[in-house]
């Protein structure tokens, strides 16, 4: 589904991608971990077309096609969707309005007739019971005044309605506490599918005690150092970062 | 008679004095016709305004309040004659253009003059006064006398003035103590007529007798594409407790000049809030001044300005605390696109005995291209020493985090522009209570930046 080749990416003048390979396929879940500003979150975002970051090296392909070509928009009506880790309050625009134009847009893409409001309300109720939302939040400009919790389960809300093919959900777990942690990470197993891909930044163990992927990723300095099972969380998770720093800098 | 280098100039001169001249001349010419005799009193507002305006002259951008305007393409514009000329348009037209319901209780002005077959009063309720100024005028109306031009500044604000010299026609609307309107009242000026050039002076006096209630439209559209120029002026008292909300939408046409005042005073305990929508026009400059003149008055202002093209749009507002324990809140947002110009002048004057005055108020624009500019200036001027008073402007773009959120989302990128556009002027929207109104509204500003 997903070919990283050897993928490099600089913000501002400062290269923070430097050569990752990443190979994700239909079904699985890949968690990709690391210390703060491994360049964790610079992936997901290049993944999904944010326009600051540069692009100096490698190649995407996504179902074949070559991602890095597409606008942002047009990734995500081919099925990518990007959890954030900061949710933007949007004063002015609600919940549902938004969630419906978008939703249309990915439909226009696929050739398929768009909703009306009433047919999107019933889908979106359906959703909303998943992340067990409350619905006054649905007609409040989205985002605004949210809290920590609320805005995660707004994202994966989101998820659940665009129904994407490929998900990344960029350290979903901060700012939540542990009820709202398990409300998400239902949420997110709910939609785990033999033809649906995830992949999972975090920087704790802890969601993938509820989240729990088939392959773990260690990315360090821009570059994905270790790969293994889930067994590889629960090492990091007892022995911390320092170790693999070390090994890195050894050879 | 100029040779010099300096001609350009001169000639410029020149033809903003002959088009105070041209006032001048359709003013004797009117006083010497003489066609219907006028109540002596009305004779004399309008001499005062006249003798105001000849002294006055247009404003210039050397005043400090003219700054950022200058009204000479008004001042040069040659007109045919000031009110009148009958246009033909379609109820259904006009209504659509003026954001109205079929069946809205309302008075019609076809540039100027009351269209009486376009108005609807059945449904007005009994004891409320909704009349055609020149109606009034003709019965010499005592009460009309009492008010007509008594808060309006046509001593000291040259275009008030120029209003006042043609007072013709215009609505009136008088709200009984103790009567509260359910619905609200439609007021529509339409501008603009075939092959000539116009200048209009409607005037429209809203009375709210003590503790009454309504909430009153005024919109001023444009019926066709050619220039004319209509300078309008609103007298506005809200009498003790009179709750009152005032919504002023300008929709002219795009080479429409225009020009309006606002002249509120909100009595003890009344509340005003007061709209100001600007969606076209070429050359517009917006007045409102309102005087809190009683304990506890209270006022909100609310204003949305959307300029494109080479659009020129002015606001400026003057909020006077008399007494003490009044409060206003305001609140004004652009959105300019093109080279369009907006400019704000928001004045906040607390006399001395104005104590406990609370005055809030706040100026926030969007500029969506490189070539459009904003001048915002807030004043606060304080002569009391016991206020709350705070000020605030900002002038910024699209925010791109907002902006790849949306996309990420599958919306392409000119409709998350036309979403976050809008989405900027929701709040100003969101406060006007006339749901018909307000649901219009959103839909052509979401129409509207379809273009961007």
């Amino acid at each position: 589904m997903l070919d990283i080749r050897g993928l490099r990416a600089k913000v501002a003048d400062k290269e923070i991608l430097r050569g990752i390979d990443l190979h994700v396929g239909a079904g699985e879940v890949h968690a990709i971990m690391g210390p703060n500003g491994s360049g964790k979150s610079t992936l997901a975002h290049v993944l999904a077309g944010r326009e600051n970051y540069q692009v100096t090296g490698g190649e995407v392909i996504y179902q074949g096609k070559d991602l890095l070509a597409m606008s942002p928009e047009m990734r995500a009506r081919e099925g990518i969707f990007l959890a954030f880790q900061y949710p933007v309050e949007i004063p002015g625009v609600s919940t549902i309005y938004f969630l419906r134009a978008a939703l249309n847009a990915a439909r226009k893409h696929r050739g398929l007739d768009e909703l009306d409001a009433m047919d999107f309300l019933t889908l979106f109720k359906e959703k909303m019971t998943l992340v067990e939302m409350d619905q006054a939040l649905a007609n409040r400009p989205l985002n605004e005044g949210f809290s920590g919790g609320e805005k995660k389960r707004n994202e994966i809300l989101q998820m659940a309605v665009l129904n994407p093919t490929l998900a990344l959900l960029d350290e979903t777990d901060s700012g939540l506490d542990i009820d709202a942690l398990r409300v998400v990470a239902n949420g997110v197993n709910a939609l785990r599918r033999a033809d649906r891909a995830m992949i999972v930044i975090t920087h704790y163990q802890r969601l993938l005690n509820y989240i729990v992927p088939d392959f773990v990723h260690v990315l360090f300095g821009g570059r994905i150092v270790k790969s293994g099972s889930k067994e590889l969380a629960l090492e990091l998770e007892r022995k911390g970062y320092d170790w693999l720093k070390a090994e890195v800098a050894a050879p | 008679m100029a040779e010099s280098g300096s001609g350009g100039a001169l000639n410029r001169f020149m033809a903003s004095t002959e088009t105070k001249e041209q006032y001048l001349n359709a003013f004797t010419e009117r006083r010497s016709r003489g066609s219907a005799p006028n109540p002596p009193w009305l004779n004399e507002l309008r001499e005062a305004g006249m003798a105001s305006f000849a002294s006055l002259g247009f404003p210039t951008p050397k005043a400090e309040e003219w700054k950022y305007t200058n009204l000479e393409p008004i001042a040069a514009l040659k007109f045919s004659r000031p009110n009148g000329a009958r246009k033909l348009i379609s109820p259904s037209d006009l209504l659509a253009k003026g954001f109205a319901d079929r069946d809205c209780v309302r008075l019609v002005f076809l540039n100027g003059v009351h269209a009486p077959e376009l108005a609807s009063l059945e449904r007005l309720p009994e004891e409320i006064r909704l009349q055609s100024l020149a109606e009034l005028i003709k019965g010499d109306d005592e009460f009309l006398a009492m008010q007509l031009g008594r808060y309006a500044s046509y001593r000291r604000q040259s275009l008030v003035a120029l209003n006042t010299a043609f007072i013709g026609d215009g609505a009136v609307l008088i709200v009984p103590p103790g009567r509260r309107l359910a619905e609200p009242i439609h007021l529509i000026y339409a501008s603009g007529a075939d092959g000539e050039q116009l200048v209009t002076h409607p005037r429209t006096l809203i009375f709210l007798g003590r503790g009454s209630e309504a909430k009153i439209i005024e919109s001023y559209i444009g019926i066709t594409g050619g220039s004319y120029f209509c300078n309008a002026v609103t007298e506005l008292i809200a009498e003790a407790d009179s709750i009152v909300e005032h919504c002023r939408v300008q929709r002219e046409s795009d080479a429409g000049f225009h020009t309006g005042t606002v002249e509120a005073r909100v009595a003890r305990g009344a509340h005003l809030t007061a709209h100001a929508v600007t969606l076209a026009g070429s050359l517009v400059r917006n007045d409102v001044h309102v005087s809190l003149d009683g304990e506890g008055a209270e006022c909100l202002l609310n204003g949305l300005y959307l300029g494109s093209g080479r659009q020129h749009i002015d606001n400026s507002t003057v909020i006077e605390h008399v007494k003490p324990r009044a409060s206003s809140f305001e609140l004004y947002k652009g959105i300019l696109n093109d080279a369009a110009h907006g400019v704000f002048n928001g004045k906040i004057v607390v006399h001395k005995d104005a104590q406990k005055s609370d005055a809030r108020q706040v100026n926030k624009n969007l500029l969506l291209s490189d070539d459009a500019v904003v001048n915002t200036k807030p004043q606060l001027e304080i002569h009391a020493n016991d206020v709350k008073c705070s000020h605030g402007s900002t002038i910024g773009q699209i925010d791109p985090d907002a902006l790849f959120y949306f996309r990420s989302r599958g919306l392409g990128l000119a409709e998350a522009r036309r979403l976050l556009s809008a989405a900027f002027a929701a709040d100003v929207v969101g406060r006007i209570k006339v749901g018909s109104l307000r649901r219009r509204l959103d839909e052509y500003i979401l129409e509207k930046f379809r273009e961007i």
